[in-house]
This record gives C-alpha cells, sequence and structure tokens, in this order.
C-alpha cells in the first residue's frame, strides 16, 4: 500500500513538474506548482513527517500559491509566446542533460556512503512534539535568525510598497 | 477485518446525515432569515415547506447545463469540483463523541483521527481558496474576476487571526488531535462550571471564540463578508457564469464549509459532546427539551394560525414524544446524549450564522481589509500572547 502510494505521488508530481515547464499560460503553470507542492505532502506524509506534510500544504500549497495565483489573475497574463530556441539548446539540450544526470547518479553511486532503501512507518520523529523539542533546543539559534530574517524581509517590503509622503 | 467493516458503516452515516443537514440548513436559513423579516419562508412545499430541499435539487438537477463558449474550459469546469470536494473532506476527522461499545466493538464516534487534525482542517481551508478564484478567473468576465480576487485577498488576510485564535485552544490542551483537545475540556470547575476552554480559569478563551468566529464568516464568505458574491456590485460575484448543478456545488461548498467552521469551534471553544451540567443532570436534559416542544406543539394546537397545522402540529407533537422517550433509555443515552450536547453545540453557532445574515449589512471592501489587519489581528495575538502567558505561569 505504501509503495503503491508513494509511485503513484511521484508519477503525479514529476508529471506535474513536467507540465509546470511545457504548460503556456501561466495559470495552468501555478496549478501544476500546486500539484508538485501536493504531491509532495503526501510524500513526507508517508515517511512519517506528519506535521511537515501539513505545514507544506498550509504554507506552500496554501499561502504562497495563493499570492502567485492572485498576482496572475490581477495582471490578467495572457498566454506565453514560446521564444525562438537558440540552435546551441536544440542540438546540445538533451546530450548535455543526459551527461549531467549519468553525473550525478555516478556521484551518488560512488561518492556518498552506502544508502540503505526508506521503510515506510519505522521513521517516528515527525510528530509535532518531536519536531518543537528540536527547534527549541538544538535548533534554537537557526530558529530564531530565521525569524528575525523574516521580519527584515517584512520591514523592507513595507517600506518599498510605502507611498511617497510630502 | 472489523475495523474496516465498522468504518464502513460510519463513513455511511456521516456521508448521509451530513448531507441531509446540508440540504435543510438551507431551509432552516431561509425560514430563520423570513423570520426575521416578518415574512413565512417555504411554505408551499410539504408541510411548512419541509419537502422545498428536495424540489431545490430536483430543480437544480434539471434545469439547463450552460457552458458559455468564452470560458476556459478546463478550469471552468474543475473549479466547482475543486471547491465542493475540499469542503466536504474535513468532516472526515471531525469527533462527534466520545468512545463508545459498539455491539461489542470499541470505537469512537468519529470516522478517524489524525494526529494533526487542526493543521489538516487549516491546510484544507487553505487550499479550499482555489476552487473559487479559479471559478472567477476562467468564467472570463470581470464580475467573477473581481469576486474570485476578492475572495482570494480576504481568505488570505483572514487566516491570520483564525490560525492565532486556534493556537490558543492548542496551548492549553496541548495537542493537535480533535480527539485530544475535546477530551481535555471534561470535567467541572467547583463541581458545576464545565472546563470548556470558553470558560477556561485563569484566563477564559471568550475574546478566541469571538476572534475564531468573526474569521470564520470570512472564511467562508458569508455576510457581512460576503464581498466576494456581493450582488448588487458584482451581480453574484464568482459564480455569475454557473448554473444549474455546478452553481449547486458551490452553494453545497458554502454550506458544509459553515458546517465544519462550527463543529472547529464547538471542539475547540465549547467542549465538543462534554454536557453543559454534571451527568446526573445533563442526561435528562434532551427528553426534557423533547417533552417542551411536545406541549408547545399540543397547545399550539388550539388556535392554529393555518388550517393544515391542525393535521401537522399532532405529528410534530408525536414525534418530540418519540425523541424524548427515546432520550430517557438509559441504554440509547450513552450513545445519543454526547451527540445531542455537540449537535446542539453546532446547530446555535450555525444558527448564529443565519441570524447575524439577517441582522448586519455588508462591510465595504476597504473596511474589510482595514479591520482584519488593524483590530482583529493585533487582537489575536494579545489574546495568544495572554494565555501563553498564563499556560506558561499557572
Amino acid at each position: 500500500m505504501d509503495t503503491f502510494l508513494f509511485i503513484v505521488c511521484a508519477i503525479v508530481a514529476v508529471g506535474c513538474a513536467v507540465n509546470l515547464v511545457l504548460q503556456k499560460h501561466p495559470i495552468s503553470s501555478a496549478l501544476s506548482l500546486i500539484g508538485v507542492m501536493g504531491s509532495l505532502a503526501v510524500l513526507y506524509l508517508l515517511l512519517g513527517a506528519e506535521f511537515i506534510a501539513m505545514a507544506q500544504m498550509i504554507v506552500y500549497g496554501g499561502a504562497v500559491m495563493v499570492l502567485f495565483i492572485f498576482v496572475i489573475m490581477l495582471l490578467n497574463a495572457g498566454t506565453e509566446k514560446t521564444s525562438a530556441k537558440s540552435w546551441f539548446a536544440q542540438i546540445a539540450g538533451f546530450p548535455l542533460l543526459s551527461a549531467f544526470v549519468a553525473l550525478l547518479a555516478f556521484l551518488i553511486k560512488v561518492v556518498l556512503p552506502p544508502l540503505h532503501p526508506v521503510e515506510f512507518g519505522s521513521w517516528v520523529g515527525g510528530t509535532a512534539e518531536a519536531i518543537g523539542m528540536l527547534l527549541f533546543t538544538k535548533y534554537l539559534l537557526p530558529f530564531e535568525v530565521t525569524s528575525v530574517l523574516i521580519l527584515i524581509a517584512i520591514v523592507g517590503a513595507v517600506v518599498l510598497a510605502q507611498k511617497e509622503i510630502d | 477485518m472489523n475495523f474496516f467493516i465498522v468504518s464502513l458503516i460510519k463513513i455511511a452515516i456521516v456521508f448521509a446525515v451530513f448531507m441531509t443537514t446540508l440540504a435543510y440548513l438551507q431551509w432552516v436559513e431561509r425560514k430563520v432569515l423570513a423570520h426575521i423579516q416578518s415574512r413565512t419562508g417555504p411554505l408551499r412545499v410539504g408541510p411548512h415547506g419541509l419537502l422545498q430541499p428536495l424540489a431545490d435539487v430536483f430543480k437544480l438537477l434539471t434545469k439547463e447545463d450552460l457552458l458559455p463558449p468564452y470560458v476556459n474550459r478546463f478550469f471552468y469546469l474543475l473549479a466547482p469540483f475543486l471547491a465542493v470536494s475540499l469542503a466536504l473532506v474535513s468532516i472526515s476527522i471531525i469527533p462527534f463523541g466520545p468512545e463508545v461499545n459498539f455491539f461489542g466493538t470499541r470505537t469512537f464516534m468519529q470516522i478517524s483521527d489524525v494526529r494533526v487534525g487542526i493543521l489538516f482542517v487549516l491546510a484544507l481551508s487553505a487550499v479550499s481558496v482555489y476552487g473559487i478564484a479559479l471559478a472567477g478567473w476562467s468564467s472570463n468576465n470581470k464580475y467573477s474576476l473581481l469576486g474570485g480576487l476578492r475572495s482570494s485577498a480576504q481568505m488570505i488576510s483572514y487566516e491570520l487571526p483564525l490560525t492565532l485564535a486556534v493556537v490558543s485552544p492548542l496551548l492549553l490542551a496541548n495537542h493537535l488531535s480533535f480527539r485530544e483537545i475535546a477530551t481535555s475540556q471534561a470535567g467541572y470547575y467547583l463541581g458545576f462550571i464545565p472546563r470548556w476552554n470558553i470558560f477556561q480559569m485563569p484566563f477564559p478563551q471568550i475574546f478566541g471564540f469571538i476572534i475564531f468566529m468573526i474569521a470564520g464568516f470570512a472564511e467562508t464568505n458569508r455576510l457581512p463578508f460576503d464581498l466576494p458574491e456581493a450582488e448588487n456590485e458584482l451581480v453574484a460575484g464568482f459564480h455569475t457564469e454557473y448554473s444549474s448543478m455546478k452553481f449547486a456545488c458551490f452553494f453545497m461548498a458554502e454550506y458544509a464549509n459553515m458546517v465544519t467552521i462550527t463543529c472547529v469551534a464547538t471542539l475547540l471553544f465549547l467542549g465538543g459532546w462534554h454536557p453543559l451540567f454534571p451527568a446526573p443532570y445533563s442526561n435528562w436534559v434532551p427528553s426534557a427539551i423533547a417533552l417542551l416542544a411536545a406541549i408547545v406543539f399540543l397547545l399550539q394546537l388550539r388556535d392554529p394560525a393555518r388550517k393544515r397545522d391542525r393535521f401537522t402540529f399532532p405529528v410534530f407533537a408525536l414525534a418530540a414524544l418519540v425523541a424524548a422517550a427515546l432520550f430517557a433509555i438509559p441504554f440509547l443515552q450513552t450513545y445519543l446524549v454526547p451527540l445531542f450536547w455537540f449537535c446542539a453545540k453546532a446547530g446555535l453557532l450555525l444558527f448564529t450564522y443565519i441570524w447575524v445574515r439577517g441582522t448586519l449589512p455588508r462591510f465595504r471592501y476597504d473596511q474589510l481589509m482595514h479591520f482584519a489587519w488593524t483590530f482583529l489581528f493585533p487582537c489575536a495575538l494579545l489574546n495568544l500572547l495572554a494565555t501563553a502567558f498564563c499556560v506558561a505561569v499557572f
């Protein structure tokens, strides 16, 4: 059952990702991205990371992508025109991509220590309690630094969006 | 195997009751609104218009299904499906009662318990905006587009106070699953004040509850925040171009969201299925209420307002008497009394939704945004800080 779900969600995730690049309309691309986020959330859930899965859906699937769609709708962006393909990409694109993937596979196989296949349901560190414990003890400093970073980003956004006052 | 059979039975029961509730909620809304405005509401189809929902379903099913030529076909058809399917999912993790013995099998009155239940509901509500936004965009109509845009902006804005209001009961319960949150509110202070979060002792969650309800009104696009479908500015907003069953899908999604948000408010703030009075008294409350209803029906019979009431009121009185008898049987009480308290609380909140719709005028759009960001959000933040302080100190 777990393996079956994994295969389905992996296919959906990759399919949506490919569709995201191939689609010409921004809304279709944005919806494909939501499909990627959703299937990733299911994959996290399969691995036992229930909190991360829900956070993925709330933050990325919900808030971030709603903003994307909102902007696309507000600008009423139409279908994009495909740019004239460069001769270099047409000739060397596929061989270079294959070489890159092969290199990556080689590095994973040779350089990294031997990896064990994942067993679904064996890891239990993904509950909200466990993550909260880690965030507020071991990773407290990175957590606080990130929150300060976000605060700076918010202040920056307010300053940029502020109307000129005489 | 037993688990699958019990789950299937529970799913069937919840689905049937939920669908009937959605259909009759609309009848209740029309009736209550009518009486608020000194009208009578649906009256022709069946006694007191009780068969009106059935007639509406037939009307919507048999209506011509228009597909305007200028819409973006795929997204136009996807949007109502998305809206209704996302709205119907969240009922599956709502617990309606405690663990009961069901013919030898111990089971909870809940389809399934998710350890991160409240996050699941928040995730669904975050995603459910796509149905409305896509409907507005794909209709290729400026009113629909404006409705969709308003809806997405409004839902993003009100999700913040909603989530902040949800966090305080979570701090008190120290758990994310609905079942645990509800069971943590069992018991009484001094033997008679229920330990619901709304009466929580050092710092009652009454502000959190009010903030949650206000944000809930906005999340479900109900008056006074129904800007996405404001009929005097936007014709019908995001569903202007939709007809027959596709329109009914949006309608159903709105009511399903209403039911979900009232159930969540009941579980988080009003103690779920835990009764208002200690068990020896509260077990007889449903019987007493049903008996009272029967007496009222019989008294009304002496001076009926309409001719048909002479036939309908005895039937209603009989039904109320049967309900009173059922609630009085000790064997059934263990099943029915928690359900009664849960439904009573959720029903009261649903009635408040309709009451507010009949009472308050609609906000202007800038007022809506101003209210969310400059009043509701700071209030929710203060409430959270006070709760966190109390939890840390006491």
